[in-house]
């Protein structure tokens, strides 16, 4: 037999990961994002359990900002496939009003995602997590393991990640204390679209290029919805052909100026593209090394 | 030569095309940042357009310049703060390209001899590993640790890249000599290849492209050769190894069983025996999402289901019955002990091995490995980062291959039940027979299981002679009447009674001197009861009489 292609070994580590979890945790939770990661790791995880059915549920963190097409997409995708879904939302920071603007992209994102996120988990009592995270998307993610540990408060300690040898695991947690997994870990931003394409699975539809109302600031699109972004005097929005790179909340994720439609266009302007996916996100850009302190208090 | 901006296609039928015979290769960085190792990897990142433009302008945006370049390469690839504070690069760190032929994982580990744990780390994935040496300080006592490492990892093939050939004028004689003292240890490691490669990471020298400064050197840039080097070291000619990592059961119907392929081909209709049960059976299925297969290869994820009822789970191993592994209560390993607190025999620890966890006992520390010198001596202890040999005896036997013939069957890591910790990853040698180191059996092991002493006894009566060698034949003794006295030596040593006819010296007990009873029976009883009151038989074995 001739070897595997690389998108053939990627999906066979990412397979092992996903039933090494299942066969180990008690309570493992597939954390969904309804980005394009988490759609590829939904296939993958209905590959490890072909014919059974996913043998652990889904959970999105609900920061009431979303797309309504994320929305629109979370409710039927999942259903469609047979998995279970659950939503969890920090309502107590939205009624007190959180958001952005008035708290500061990472007070917001520590109260409806991080805080949420860890609300959730606890109150599943999941000992593992599932997170469609890849190390090339950022430079503190490089050195984050397949199981990353966490304590009893979600928090995660860079300078104290369990060696990972091989393909061996070490799962051994106690109560209380938890796992995050990344099945996705060493895919790419372009193996993610090739397998979607190879795949054909489904994406919410946000991702591909049609005209869009859109708040132009500079080189920034920043969608409208949700009406969170003050305009500024003069400003309001306006029709352009663009499309999201990554998908998040409305007033936090910018769009780019796109004419690509489909999946195979998208990998043709990926081919192009010398930009980074996350460079269009609001949040990386609060000081050098963002994302590390996000990720030390437990955000994924 | 390679460019590989030219070759990179742009429309989605190129790309496919190119995708579809692109292999994945995993490789290891070792090295210091003083050998330029970050700057390497940064140049390979820009030069394979490994980098996004946005990640480049942060880093030209960055204050911190410690290079003689416009553009600080380092910078891209020291990810966590403390380590862009300080400077080193202290975890392992990976990082991704591409070229139009591969995808490669590069498993960037830090040099310092404090991370020998985060060297072994990247090390055991890896098809390659790059030994980086800065050419104006040649081989240093770290660049005999990395390839130690490497060779005990079990990376079949070495790079040294010889890097900083800029700042010695590109000179042969100095790559020659570094590459000599290399070989001169390295040689002797059994790796398949080592190619040494002379290069500038700042000038981009041999690196992404050939070299146009170093005319003497006609081998391939470093990238070149990357994207030839075979990808993995046998994984799918060897023998057949499945450990089950999950049960498949949706319902009374379907039982499969869910599993990577470690190493081999399995092939509908094979017949497969489950470890440890023993039991074979044919494959009646290998099922996968895409539908059924007819064979499959090191290393697909995929699900096989068996013609008969068997009592299979996680842990098990599924093999070809004709080609067994090893299976072991005992075997020795060499570890690499990754935490503060130190090994020292007799520790109870939890092993993860393929798809099982068994609790294990460290028997002994055999051996500690001096990196530099390469020797092994005893140790009492291994301490953070020391690599040593060890026995393990597992509370049940594991199904291994030795580390040399399988990496994934022979791999296995060790875990502190209590703090839960990972203490050690261990490369398993051999099994260990049930032996002990063999001395010769003592005279007292002898008497102990003979029940008397060795003895000449000296009994002209031939016929009594064989009464009495018969009598004491059926107590089990170790007996013999021999018409002379030839030998004795050895036959005492041996742990006998002898019967000859005549004293030979004064140690024989001359049976003849005795007041015997004229019947042959009595006579016997009388000469036991003699033996047993001058302790030569043992006289709770012996009452007078009493045949077996």
């Amino acid at each position: 037999m001739s070897s595997l292609s690389h998108l053939q070994a990627l999906e066979a580590e990412s397979i092992h990961i996903l039933r090494e979890v299942v066969a180990e945790f008690a309570k493992p939770v597939m954390l969904y994002s309804i980005g394009k990661d988490s759609s590829v790791m939904l296939r993958l995880a209905q590959k490890a359990f072909h014919p059974g059915k996913i043998p652990f549920p889904l959970l999105h963190v609900d920061t009431t900002y979303k797309f309504g097409e994320m929305i629109e997409f979370r409710d039927w995708y999942p259903k469609s496939i047979g998995a279970e879904l659950h939503v969890h939302t920090n309502w107590e920071a939205r009624k007190a009003g959180a958001n952005p603007i008035a708290l500061g992209t990472s007070k917001c994102c520590g109260l409806l995602k991080t805080r949420a996120l860890l609300d959730g988990l606890a109150a599943g009592g999941y000992d593992a997590a599932f997170g469609g995270a890849r190390r090339d998307e950022e430079k503190s993610r490089a050195k984050e393991r397949i199981y990353s540990f966490r304590d009893q408060y979600g928090q995660w300690d860079p300078k104290n990640q369990r060696p990972e040898l091989w393909n061996l695991y070490n799962s051994r947690v106690d109560k209380g204390q938890s796992i995050r997994v990344f099945p996705l870990s060493n895919w790419t931003e372009i193996d993610v679209w090739h397998y979607i394409h190879m795949e054909n699975i489904p994406v919410v539809p946000l991702y591909f290029a049609k005209p869009r109302p859109m708040i132009v600031r500079g080189e920034s699109l920043i969608p409208p919805e949700h009406n969170v972004i003050p305009l500024l005097p003069g400003e309001k929005a306006e029709m352009v052909m663009c499309r999201m790179r990554s998908l998040g909340c409305t007033p936090c994720t910018g769009a780019i100026r796109s004419e690509a439609d489909s999946v195979p266009k998208i990998i043709e302007e990926l081919l192009r593209f010398r930009r980074s996916e996350r460079e269009n996100r609001v949040i990386d850009h609060d000081q050098e090394g963002s994302m590390e302190i996000k990720k030390r208090e437990g955000y994924f | 030569m390679l460019t590989a901006e030219h070759q990179e296609p742009l429309t989605i039928e190129a790309f496919l095309e190119q995708e579809s015979g692109k292999e994945l290769l995993r490789f290891s960085t070792a090295g210091s940042v003083d050998d330029g190792k970050s700057t390497l990897i940064g140049r390979l990142l820009y030069d394979a357009r490994g980098i996004y433009e946005d990640q480049l302008a942060s880093i030209q945006k960055s204050k911190v310049n410690r290079s003689s370049g416009p553009i600080d390469f380092s910078l891209l690839t020291d990810g966590l703060r403390a380590e862009r504070e300080q400077g080193i690069t202290i975890d392992v760190a990976y990082r991704y390209f591409s070229t139009p032929r591969r995808k490669f994982i590069i498993a960037d580990t830090p040099g310092h001899e404090q991370y020998t744990r985060n060297m072994a780390t990247g090390a055991s994935t890896a098809a390659v590993a790059i030994v980086l040496v800065d050419a104006r300080n040649g081989v240093l006592p770290q660049t005999r640790r990395h390839a130690t490492i490497s060779s005990l990892l079990g990376i079949p093939r070495i790079i040294l890249a010889v890097n900083k050939m800029d700042l010695m004028d590109y000179s042969q004689q100095v790559f020659d000599g570094i590459c000599s003292d290399f070989l001169a240890f390295a040689g002797k490691m059994g790796f398949e290849e080592i190619l040494p490669i002379p290069m500038s990471a700042l000038e981009g020298e041999n690196v992404a492209r050939r070299a146009t400064k170093i005319p003497w050197y006609d081998g391939p840039a470093l990238l070149e050769h990357l994207e030839s080097v075979p990808v993995t070291g046998g994984r799918v000619s060897g023998e057949l190894r499945f450990p089950v990592q999950y049960v498949i059961r949706p319902d009374q119907y379907f039982r499969g069983y869910a599993g990577q392929i470690s190493s081999g081909t399995v092939r509908k209709g094979d017949t497969v025996m489950a470890l440890p049960s023993g039991k074979t059976s044919r494959i009646a299925s290998i099922v996968t999402f895409d539908g059924e297969l007819d064979a499959a290869s090191a290393p697909m994820s995929v699900t096989l289901t068996l013609e008969d009822e068997r009592d299979i789970s996680r842990g098990d191993m599924i093999v070809h019955p004709d080609a067994l592994p090893a299976a072991a209560r005992q075997f020795t390993a060499d570890l690499v002990w990754m935490v503060e607190d130190p090994l020292s025999h007799g520790r109870n620890l939890l092993l993860k091995h393929t798809s099982q966890q068994v609790s294990v006992r460290v028997t002994s520390i055999e051996s500690r490995l001096n990196i530099q010198t390469m020797e092994r001596k005893p140790a009492p202890l291994l301490e953070l980062n020391d690599i040593g040999e060890v026995q393990i005896e597992a509370a049940r036997p594991v199904f291994f291959d030795s580390y040399r013939e399988n990496r994934l069957t022979g791999a296995f890591i060790l875990i502190d039940p209590i703090s839960n910790t990972t203490v050690a990853a261990g490369m398993i040698q051999r099994a260990v027979e049930q032996q002990r180191r063999f001395e010769h059996v003592t005279a007292e092991e002898r008497q102990a299981r003979n029940g008397h002493k060795p003895a000449v006894l000296a009994l002209r009566d031939e016929s009594l002679a064989l009464r009495l060698e018969r009598r004491l034949f059926d107590h089990a003794c170790q007996v013999v009447a021999l018409d002379g006295a030839q030998g004795l030596d050895a036959l005492m040593a041996a742990g006998l009674l002898v019967i000859v006819p005549e004293a030979e010296s004064a140690r024989t007990i001359d049976l003849n001197a005795l007041p015997l009873p004229v019947s042959g029976e009595a006579a016997v009883d009388a000469i036991m009861a003699y033996l047993e009151q001058q302790g030569i038989l043992q006289s709770d074995r012996f009452s007078a009489g009493e045949g077996i």
